[in-house]
């Protein structure tokens, strides 16, 4: 049963193909608003999330399915002990598809592995949040045309930012691409990503504390939040958490056709004030996020009647 | 010393001097009830000294763990008194139950019925990963 763990497990070619059906479903909603009449989705978020799962759960409605909820692990079986296998093999009994947040890193592969549906990862931890990967790359080629010979620059927790590691691993697959990796160095980016992606397909990329020195060569900047919940000292947090704030100021000598991201939620990395220039757009991934994650419910479920 | 020779069973010879302990945990030799002798600092003309595990039963043993372990140890079994078969090892593709994922973020660390499991991902390094957090082994 095909599911989707990591931005991995999806060759460049499927990529193309998901971008193909949410630019499809841009333009042909319609033809789009039954294609899973009859078809469930179960969103199993024991983490919080907000923009994720109404995502999906849009997702669903738009293509004619239904959704089956469960939100928070207090009010499910797993706050009775129930093992993730078995809460897999259990709704595999009621959906024809799951898409699951869980604290724990690895837990949806476990999930993965022992239901009978497909299951789509949206959120395993500090580990894979693939979904946020498709959402950044349909915003960048929605923006840019293209994925060649872009420079892209990744800015705040790289050590932590689960979507800056799928996200480089994605757009490594393509020609010319350039990073900036701007980070504080308690939050660089950690040497296997640097090891099994950058340097093993010798791409170039230069690290750097400096957001403003690196602001005008870019043509992406993806900002990130520093996440309180991915430490375990409360002390170390508070010193880095504002270490980059994107202001207006900032951006006077930015492109005029630079893309702005961030994967949401924002704390105060980005100024409010900047959320009405035209190169912001990381509410446009949101939306983005609901397209693309219509592509892959559409791709799975089709897989798994073949 | 003399150690005298199994009629049926297996040999695990080359071990590297200092790990035939280590293998005898992790195969869990402790558990079987047969005859084995574990002898240390043997001398050797090719590695100087080695380490060699007799186990006196033809039992299944897992080649994985030796071949994580120790690649260069050969394993040589005996049937009535003669070699009979000779098996080379090389590292292992995935390893289960072998080692144990140390983050405390991965879903192994909490559900304690997983299986752990590691797969190989840089031969060169030795390098092995959870495949659940992907994080490195030791």
């Amino acid at each position: 049963m095909r599911s989707l763990i990591d931005i991995v497990d999806l060759s460049t070619d499927e990529l193309d193909e998901l971008i193909g059906v949410a630019m499809d479903i841009i333009e042909h909603p319609a033809k789009y608003s039954e294609s899973c009449k009859g078809k469930k989705l179960a969103t199993l978020f024991f983490e919080p999330s907000t923009r994720t799962r109404l995502s999906f759960e849009a997702a669903m409605y738009e293509l004619g399915g239904n959704v089956l909820s469960v939100t928070g692990g207090a009010t499910s079986s797993v706050a009775k002990g129930e093992s993730v296998a078995d809460t897999a093999k259990t709704v595999s009994c009621y959906a024809d598809i799951i898409a699951m947040r869980h604290p724990k890193e690895g837990a949806a592969l476990v999930a993965a592995n022992n239901a009978s549906i497909p299951v789509i990862n949206a959120g395993d931890g500090g580990h894979c949040h693939p979904t946020q990967t498709l959402a950044d790359l349909l915003t960048i080629f929605r923006e840019k045309g293209h994925f060649d010979n872009l420079t892209v620059g990744f800015c705040g927790d790289l050590k932590f930012g689960r979507t800056v590691h799928s996200l480089i691993n994605a757009l490594s697959r393509y020609s010319g691409v350039r990073f900036v990796l701007i980070s504080p160095e308690e939050l660089k980016l950690p040497s296997y990503v640097k090891n099994e992606t950058l340097k093993k397909y010798h791409l170039p990329y230069v690290q750097t504390t400096d957001l403003e020195g690196a602001i005008p060569s870019l043509d992406i900047l993806y900002m990130t939040r520093v996440q309180r919940e991915r430490f375990f000292n409360e002390e170390d947090y508070l010193r880095l958490r504002d270490t980059y704030i994107l202001t207006p100021d900032k951006l006077r000598q930015a492109k005029q056709d630079l893309c702005i991201m961030h994967p949401l939620p924002r704390v105060n990395e980005i100024s409010v004030s900047i959320d009405d220039d035209p190169r912001a757009c990381y509410f446009k991934q949101v939306l983005n996020g609901k397209y693309m994650r219509m592509a892959l419910i559409l791709k799975l479920l089709k897989e798994a009647q073949a | 010393m003399n150690i005298d020779s199994i009629q049926n069973g297996i040999v695990i010879d080359h071990i590297t001097a200092g790990r035939g302990m280590e293998l005898y945990d992790l195969l869990h030799l402790d558990s079987l009830d047969v005859s084995i002798a574990i002898i240390k600092n043997v001398s050797s003309g090719k590695m100087g000294k080695k380490d060699i595990i007799k186990i006196d039963a033809d039992i299944p043993v897992d080649l994985d763990v030796i071949g994580y372990v120790d690649p260069n140890a050969t394993i040589n079994i005996i049937r009535d008194g003669v070699l009979a078969e000779k098996k080379s090892l090389s590292l292992p593709e995935r390893l289960v139950n072998v080692l144990k994922c140390k983050n405390p973020r991965c879903i192994s660390s909490c559900e304690q019925e997983l299986d752990q499991i590691f797969k190989l991902t840089d031969k060169e390094h030795k390098q092995y990963r959870c495949i659940y957090c992907e994080t490195k082994a030791n």
